[in-house]
């Protein structure tokens, strides 16, 4: 066929490699619109949606290994190490149980202070609990991926704690995962006060992972290393009086106007393996109480 | 002529999610940095195996599954895939014939066009924290490894016909 007709061949060619060009630039103003509209609109949120029946299952077989291997180092346990542990977690839980008899006292005692001062009183919310089964391989971005999604009731906004505090909100909901914003990503603040003395400032992430800063603290506040900031429910996303992060260092510069201050989540989040989400935010529980 | 000879696309699209499923494996802290660029790899040796068939559509759709899969925003993966699918389809025969060494390093380019443009997009929406030269170390990596995903995909295609 060659041999035949040579200069059909390289017409042929020459038109197919223009014509590639042409749909290189089709592709490409297609990914740039693509883009623009994810930026700016909602419009394609089905086209991100639709791809987690695809991509869900990735990250399930994607965590598999981990599970795999956990499951494996819990049957090679002794007898004794179960034996210690059981010890252990009773001797927590009468703790625990001791604590939490205070903390019914505490919150009713807390009820009928606020029902004096005329102003609602706020539940306890619920939680329910959730798997990590994937971490953003992108440095840039401080995010997990959890195995419930819009069919086990999670919303965006939704905020994500585990067992010592917060640990983020939900950014994305996929069919079978969902996409968990960190509080320590670069793009994310809360508003937070300082348990002590209730003094509230802004502390942003930083893309590390366990260090995050306060904004905008006057020279003269009085905070100090080691105050534990909670969340105050401003902004409607976050409950309030959630911990958040202890205060590593204050640091002041003479020629600055605000301190330096950096926090250290009290959250494990680099370790957590399972977390909770909770299920009603402060608003909803505020409605349901009677 | 050759698209009704076309064959084996299920194979494809396998080996592009065992990519996927390298490309979120989790990893210890310390070597997360060097994971490579795994679905380029593949995209790239595909593109250079079936240049007839493996073209910027398939880049761009690619692209896009890995948007989702990694949550970044949509088109940033797509762009930076269907540029590098162009690239290698359209020099698939200088680097069918080049030497290994070569090879990697033309796949070292390729690589660093991806991350360079996928960086760029990330960076206009505001999502680029460290610097693009700390990205560049995947494309080192995956250099490296070219070679094996080469004998690798190889195998397959042949072991499975795919044409």
């Amino acid at each position: 066929m060659l041999g035949d007709r040579p200069e059909a061949t390289i017409a042929s060619l020459f038109s197919d490699s223009n014509r590639s060009g042409y749909r290189l630039l089709a592709v490409l103003a297609v990914c740039v619109l693509l883009t623009f509209l994810d930026l700016r609109t909602n419009w394609v949120g089905w086209l991100r949606y639709a791809g987690g029946y695809v991509t869900g299952p990735v990250h399930y077989l994607a965590h598999f290994p981990t599970s795999m291997a956990s499951w494996v180092s819990l049957q090679a346990r002794t007898t004794e190490d179960l034996r210690d542990d059981n010890q252990r977690l009773v001797r927590q839980l009468l703790i625990l149980e001791q604590k939490a008899q205070r903390l019914a006292v505490l919150e009713a005692e807390n009820v009928r202070l606020r029902e004096l001062l005329n102003s609602s009183a706020r539940l306890s919310a619920r939680v329910f609990v959730a798997e990590i089964i994937g971490v953003e391989p992108d440095l840039n971005r401080q995010e997990v991926v959890v195995n419930k999604g819009s069919g086990d009731n999670v919303f965006a906004g939704q905020a994500v704690l585990d067992a010592s505090g917060l640990i983020g909100q939900v950014v994305e909901v996929g069919p079978l995962s969902s996409r968990v914003l960190l509080i320590t990503d670069a793009t994310h603040a809360l508003s937070v006060q300082v348990n002590r003395n209730g003094m509230r400032t802004i502390l942003a992430g930083t893309g590390h992972p366990d260090r995050m800063r306060l904004l905008y603290v006057a020279d003269t506040a009085d905070i100090v290393e080691g105050d534990l900031l909670v969340s105050t429910g401003l902004g409607k996303r976050y409950p309030a009086g959630y911990p958040v992060a202890v205060v590593a260092s204050v640091r002041q510069d003479p020629g600055q106007a605000f301190l330096k201050v950096e926090a250290r989540p009290t959250a494990h989040i680099d370790r957590a393996s399972h977390v909770l989400l909770v299920a009603s935010t402060a608003s909803q529980s505020e409605q349901e109480q009677p | 002529m050759s698209r009704s000879q076309s064959a084996g696309t299920p194979i494809i699209i396998v080996t592009l999610f065992l990519g996927a499923w390298l490309e979120v494996l989790p990893l210890p802290d310390a070597i997360e940095y060097l994971r490579p660029e795994w679905l380029v790899l593949a995209m790239i040796y595909w593109a250079i195996a079936l240049p007839h068939r493996i073209g910027v559509v398939w880049g761009a759709s690619v692209g896009l599954f890995q948007d989702v899969l990694v949550g970044s925003v949509l088109g940033q993966h797509a762009l930076a895939m269907t540029l590098v699918v162009y690239i290698a389809q359209s020099t698939y025969k200088r680097l069918r014939v080049f030497p290994p060494i070569q090879q990697s390093a033309v796949v070292f380019m390729l690589v660093g066009v991806f991350v360079i443009f996928s960086y760029l997009v990330q960076d206009f929406s505001g999502r680029a924290l460290l610097s693009p030269v700390s990205m560049l170390v995947p494309a080192v990596v995956s250099a490296v490894l070219w070679r094996l995903v080469y004998s690798v995909l190889r195998w397959t295609r042949r072991r499975f016909l795919v044409r």
